[in-house]
């Protein structure tokens, strides 16, 4: 993301160039929107946020016991590990001198026992420490996992208008993946890194404190040589994933509207688009890999310069008398350990830096209050948790965006069991009633309520007892036929579940179904019909029975003969409850109790059917064109 | 596809300057390699006639694309080569050390041996560094080479093929088998070579240095051999399962966001979460059961060899007690064989990365081998009149058993516009895919101006036709980009007279207007203003034949009815296929089309049909109260796919 991204995303218009990424300014064609940059800080690359921190911190606390034993079983394993060089030096120093005059194998005997002692507390700490380590990563990410999703679940439908759902399923998804790869190949790596590094230079200096500062000059090396990297590779790597993600997004959208594309003979544009994008995903990759081609021979020359030096330096030690060929030998094992998880550390930047911004992202999003509270001390709505079905909007105010209000001050008042059908043109608030109706969204001023009390002071599961609504989206979820119809109550049977079907005339598609019942859908309903769909959602909704039944142009794919069926089946399913029915059909509005024809969010006419069509005005007219076109 | 020029360096689209604006810069390298992608075969090989390994074959495929960088992959191999020896001489040089000048208080000796254990550790780095730095342009050029041919090769292949295959999958086989061939091709395999010829030098150093502790390390590499084959089986079923598992959790992550208004009405939140939960309980637990697999196979992994120091140190001084070894040769054994520890691990590793990229291979190759059955045929139309006519046409899904549209007909004269009108299922939306090619008819023929289709070069034709379908795909760019799919020149001027014609003005009070971005990464549009968009798209191109599917579906009347007078004068002059669920669509046309169960039934004007065929005034009438009331579309919400997509989609 450009540095001036994430502050411009809130400007007008007239901003809109700044508010461009880098990328974009050579991508004409992409448009221009406003950038996700601002779900990420700048200093991505950097240390944690508070905000990460915190969440961190707060999945960590449970395990705080845990923790302490893993940062003594490391220490342990890490002490063991150091300490077999230093043994070997004891075995060749002390233990061959005496073998070599004959004299007893003690001191070998010895030595060569701690070092198996060594090995078995080593293999045992180390076990420990990986099982326990894994199981708080394992815990920790299911956890995240349970909390964010349960966070999405939470939040109001404005919010994931705004959000978008490409950006929740990547949240979820990718950005969690991320820790787990952290979790896997990261955590425990740089541990033991930085406890090796920190013990093998203790043990050098307490072995030859003249050869341990020559080893450990090198680490001024080591620390240039990492400074460097680190700056390089977060920016790199950074561009390594827009990159990719373009290349990725491109090639969705392609294979996704290759219908489009084929008939709009699009492929040489696309084409050219592809080949540009792989191409900078191509170049930036190879400048992460160089970035790579320099560290790691960059560690392994200063630990190669430094073995060399150990060798020389160290000989002339030993010619001096002031150090043993096994204090020799001890250093060139130590070095060993030494450099060999530096190039590692390389590496794991990377998914280090993958995993903190996706942290960031997360608790980004576990911060989101949601716009539609459940209140806190509820009021029961009735003994047995069914309404009577009384709504009223009284006085109610709502507006997408302030200042352009939808419907600028709403009375309604619909008594028990009545069906009433709205009727209006663009933008006269019919959805947005039923959007409040079913506390989608809260008013911003007045008060929405069931039976009394305001739809704000009932718990979730009452309200959505005895509020439903069905629209015209008609989502069908994995799993069976029957799963989707129980969808509306889970604890239904299935004679239940068929009784629901026959009533709204689904019965007959779903028997002809390869399993009848149990008719695996697959994804988003891809192998039912769009008319299908619809029926299985008023199924759904008719087992759910609802004390108010919000249908949202809910019959709008019925083609005549599945129609003419809901229509009859609504008229014994609406008998004894409320009903809000937004239609385009006015056989569906014939049958409600009461019409309200609405203009920019304000009721104009308001009664019976035939009563309004006496009356003459905006109904009546509808009505006299559509009996004109039937004729 | 001759007409097709293939992508110059620079990139400039041919004409599109104003229109569509520069795309991404091309490297020469990549332009002059793979520039001409689209209008050539793929360059795979050919599936060998004879193999001894058919696992090979596939990887074997793309040696076309290794090519190019021939010299770069050679000299990968041998600076890997030189860096491996120097790394073996290091230990030697420490031995003649120890065993010379320390043993013999020899100092100029120390320093010339000293400064070449230094000069051969630059060396070995300095090769390091080469093999990474050259081979990063060759891998990660020819993966391009191979992602950018098989992308052309899917855009050519029919829309019968991508109906069999998710988007999810092919991007998979895009991105992650194609790097996965990639590391195999810059990684694996060279290290599988290298790694197995360090083992056998070292070994060979080893057993020359003291054959009995050279037993020793032998004995000891084979159960870590074993040890690393098996555990790497277990880990890649394991990892397999994992790989699955989080695919579920992704997929109840996305319905719960796709169905997130439907799980708030009913209030099924938990309900939904339970499911969650279960699928990622699942994951947790084969989760955990890889971390006690890595838990233990790493630890053995690091003890084995722990275990060899011991006894080598035992054995070792024994023997250096009895001088049968040299203090010198005992610390060049002890670091040579600590160097053996990483190649001797990789083994298992490396075996089931080659076994994956074979896979991979595979896999990529499965596309590659894919028929594209929609070619070019030799005629070129220069002057179309623009009649249509369909003759006898059938046509079958490739996986269906039975027929969608059998022996059709029906005969559009140039200019005139016919309404399709027909119920669920009848076939209305398959008609319309066969009239660009999209699919091809499987029995009979189309013909415009007495060409049959087929006959003509694909790019004419479907510049000769232009639809606009239902489902209105757009796609994240710019609204401009968006609107001149099919004519990249178009001037300002003709973008809003299409937007005017199509009723889009909204496209003013966009942001950024004709430059916002929209599609899925940017605004979001109703599903009425996508069709408004989508039909912009087709009257741009000016075709002489245009397919308009039910593309006014999710409008309100009003917007309906502005369009239906806009595009009366659109139509003028046009050949036109309109598929119609309402009265007033239907009389743009001048005749009317009744499909039923596949086939044409009736033809006739609107007034003939409604008089004479009870089935056509009764889908109709009954149809025109749909949209009597003053209903609208819903801004911010998109219409489901109506009834007549279900074909192509159910082939999913």
């Amino acid at each position: 993301m450009s540095d001036n991204s994430g502050s411009t995303a809130q400007k007008a218009p007239g901003a809109a160039s700044t508010s461009a990424t880098e990328a974009d300014q050579e991508m004409a064609w992409r448009g221009v929107a406003n950038e996700e940059a601002a779900e990420v800080s700048q200093r991505a690359s950097g240390f944690l946020k508070a905000r990460s921190r915190a969440l961190l911190w707060d999945l960590l606390r449970p395990y705080k016991p845990l923790v302490w034993l893993l940062i003594a079983m490391v220490l342990v394993e890490n002490m063991a590990r150091l300490a077999s060089p230093w043994l070997v030096r004891r075995g060749i120093d002390y233990g061959i001198p005496p073998l070599m005059a004959g004299g007893s194998p003690r001191y070998l005997i010895e030595t060569v026992v701690a070092m198996a002692t060594a090995l078995v507390i080593q293999v045992i700490t180390r076990i420990t420490f990986l099982r326990i380590s894994g199981r708080i990563g394992q815990d920790l990410l299911l956890e995240l996992r349970r909390r964010v999703f349960r966070h999405f679940q939470s939040l109001d439908v404005s919010f994931h208008d705004r959000y978008t759902s490409g950006r929740v399923v990547s949240r979820m998804t990718n950005d969690v993946d991320a820790i787990a790869e952290l979790m896997e190949e990261g955590f425990d790596g740089l541990i033991s890194a930085v406890l090796t590094l920190v013990g093998t230079s203790i043990m050098l200096l307490v072995m030859d404190w003249r050869l341990g500062l020559i080893c450990l000059t090198s680490i001024i090396f080591v620390a240039l040589l990492g400074r460097w990297f680190a700056r390089e590779s977060s920016r790199t790597f950074r561009k390594v994933r827009n990159a990719s993600a373009q290349v990725i997004m491109q090639f969705v959208e392609t294979m996704t509207g290759i219908k489009a594309v084929q008939s709009y003979r699009r492929e040489p544009r696309n084409q050219e688009i592809f080949t540009g994008l792989s191409d900078r995903y191509r170049g930036i990759n190879v400048r992460s890999f160089r970035l790579f081609a320099i560290f790691m021979p960059g560690i392994a020359v200063i630990g190669n310069i430094t073995i060399g030096m150990v060798l020389l330096v160290g000989g002339l030690f030993v010619i001096r008398g002031w150090a043993t060929v096994g204090v020799l030998a001890a250093f060139l094992l130590y070095l060993r350990q030494f450099f060999e998880p530096l190039g590692q550390i390389g590496e794991f930047y990377n998914t280090f830096q993958s995993a903190s911004s996706a942290l960031e992202k997360l608790s980004g999003v576990l911060d989101e209050q949601p716009g539609v509270p459940e209140p806190s001390d509820p009021v029961a709505v009735a003994d047995d948790g069914r309404a009577q079905g009384r709504v009223d909007l009284d006085h109610v105010v709502f507006s997408y965006a302030a200042g352009r209000p939808v419907l600028p001050d709403l009375d309604l008042h619909i008594p028990a069991g009545q069906t009433v059908a709205l009727v209006g043109t663009t933008g006269a608030g019919k959805t947005t009633i039923a959007k409040l109706l079913s506390r989608f969204y809260d008013p911003t001023s007045g008060s929405v309520e069931l039976d009394g009390t305001s739809l704000e002071r009932l718990s979730d599961a009452d309200l959505r007892r005895n509020i439903t609504m069905v629209t015209q989206e008609n989502f069908i979820f994995n799993g069976t036929v029957a799963d989707n119809i129980a969808f509306g109550r889970p604890d239904a049977s299935r004679a239940e579940i068929r009784e629901a079907a026959r009533t709204v005339g689904a019965e007959e598609f779903i028997r002809a179904l390869p399993d009848g019942y149990d008719t695996d859908v697959s994804q988003r309903g891809g192998r039912l019909s769009a008319g299908q769909r619809q029926l299985v959602a008023f199924a759904r909704a008719f087992l759910a029975d609802p004390a108010v039944l919000i249908l949202d142009e809910a019959t709008s794919s019925l083609d005549i003969p599945s129609e003419r069926l809901v229509q009859r089946a609504l008229r014994t399913i609406l008998a004894d409850r409320t009903a809000i029915i937004i239609a385009h059909r006015l056989s569906t509005v014939e049958i409600a109790d009461r019409v309200l024809v609405l203009e920019h969010g304000r009721i104009i006419e308001d009664g019976a059917p035939a009563e309004l069509q006496l009356r003459g005005g905006r109904y009546a007219d509808l009505h006299r064109a559509w009996e004109a076109s039937l004729a | 596809m001759p007409s097709r020029a293939p992508i110059a360096p620079t990139a400039p689209h041919d004409g599109g300057q104003a229109s569509a604006g520069s795309a991404v810069p091309i490297s020469t390298e990549v332009a002059v390699l793979y520039g001409d992608a689209l209008t050539r075969q793929p360059a795979v090989a050919p599936r060998p006639q004879h193999s001894l390994d058919h696992h090979m074959d596939n990887l074997l495929r793309f040696r076309p694309y290794l090519k190019p960088y021939a010299t770069r992959f050679v000299l990968m191999v041998v600076f890997a080569l030189a860096s491996t020896l120097a790394g073996i001489v290091t230990p030697l040089i420490t031995r003649r050390i120890i065993d010379g000048p320390i043993a013999h208080s020899d100092r100029p000796g120390l320093f010339t041996l000293g400064a070449a254990a230094i000069g051969i550790g630059i060396v070995e780095a300095l090769f390091m560094f080469w093999r990474r730095w050259v081979v990063a342009r060759a891998t990660l050029g020819t993966e391009t080479g191979i992602r950018l041919d098989l992308y052309a090769k899917l855009q050519r292949l029919p829309l019968g093929f991508h109906a069999q295959w998710e988007s999810g999958q092919l991007l998979s086989r895009i991105m992650n088998d194609l790097s996965t061939v990639r590391r195999f091709l810059g990684f694996g395999m060279l290290f599988l070579l290298m790694n197995f010829l360090q083992i056998v030098i070292v070994t060979t150093l080893l057993m020359r240095m003291y054959w009995p502790l050279g037993l020793v390390v032998i004995v000891a590499a084979l159960p870590i051999s074993a040890l690393c084959l098996v555990n790497q089986r277990r880990y890649t079923r394991l990892s397999r399962a994992i790989q699955d598992q989080n695919g579920d959790v992704a997929s109840v992550v996305e319905e719960s966001v796709h169905g997130l208004r439907v799980i708030k009405a009913f209030g099924r939140s938990q309900h939904v979460y339970r499911g969650f939960d279960r699928k990622s309980t699942t994951l947790y637990r084969t989760s955990m059961d890889r971390v006690r697999l890595t838990s233990q196979f790493w630890t053995f992994l690091e003890a084995i060899p722990g275990l060899t120091l011991i006894v080598v140190l035992g054995l070792g001084a024994l023997a250096a007690s009895q001088h049968r070894l040299s203090l010198g040769t005992l610390v060049a054994f002890i670091t040579l064989m600590m160097s053996l520890i990483w190649p001797v691990a990789s083994l298992g590793f490396l075996l089931s990365m080659s076994q994956d990229a074979m896979t991979a291979a595979d896999r990529i190759c499965e596309i590659f081998d894919s028929p594209e059955t929609i070619t070019d045929g030799p005629e070129h139309l220069d002057r179309v009149a623009g009649g249509l006519t369909f003759d006898d046409v059938s046509f079958r899904y490739p996986d269906g058993d039975d027929d969608v549209l059998h022996h059709l007909d029906l005969d559009i004269p140039a200019g005139q516009t016919v309404a399709l009108v027909g119920g669920t299922g009848s076939g209305k939306t398959t008609l319309t895919a066969l009239v660009p090619r999209l699919a091809d008819v499987t029995g009979g023929a189309i013909r415009i101006d007495g060409v049959d289709i087929r006959d003509l070069e694909v790019v004419n034709l479907r510049s000769i036709v232009a639809t606009a379908f239902e489902d209105a795909t757009l796609f994240s760019m710019s609204v401009r980009e968006n609107l001149t799919l099919g004519r990249p020149d178009a001037t300002d001027h003709e973008i809003w007279s299409a937007i005017d014609t199509a009723q889009a003005g909204f496209v003013r009070d966009l942001p950024w207007g004709l430059e916002t971005r929209i599609g899925e990464q940017g605004m979001s549009l109703s599903g009425g203003q996508r069709q408004r968009l989508a039909l912009a798209r087709a009257v741009i191109v000016q075709p002489r034949i245009l397919v308009l599917d039910d593309t006014l579906s999710a409008l309100d009347m009003e917007t309906e009815a502005l369009v239906e007078a806009a595009l009366r004068r659109v139509l003028v002059g046009v050949t036109a296929i309109v598929v119609a669920h309402r009265a007033s669509t239907v009389l743009l046309a001048d005749r009317v089309a009744m499909l039923q169960q596949g086939t044409i039934t009736h033809v006739g004007t609107h007034s003939e049909l409604l008089a004479t065929v009870p089935e056509y005034r009764e889908l109709l009438s009954a149809d025109y109260d749909a949209e009597a009331a003053m209903a609208d579309a819903t801004p911010g919400r998109s219409r489901t796919a109506g009834s007549s997509t279900a074909g192509w989609e159910s082939q999913r």
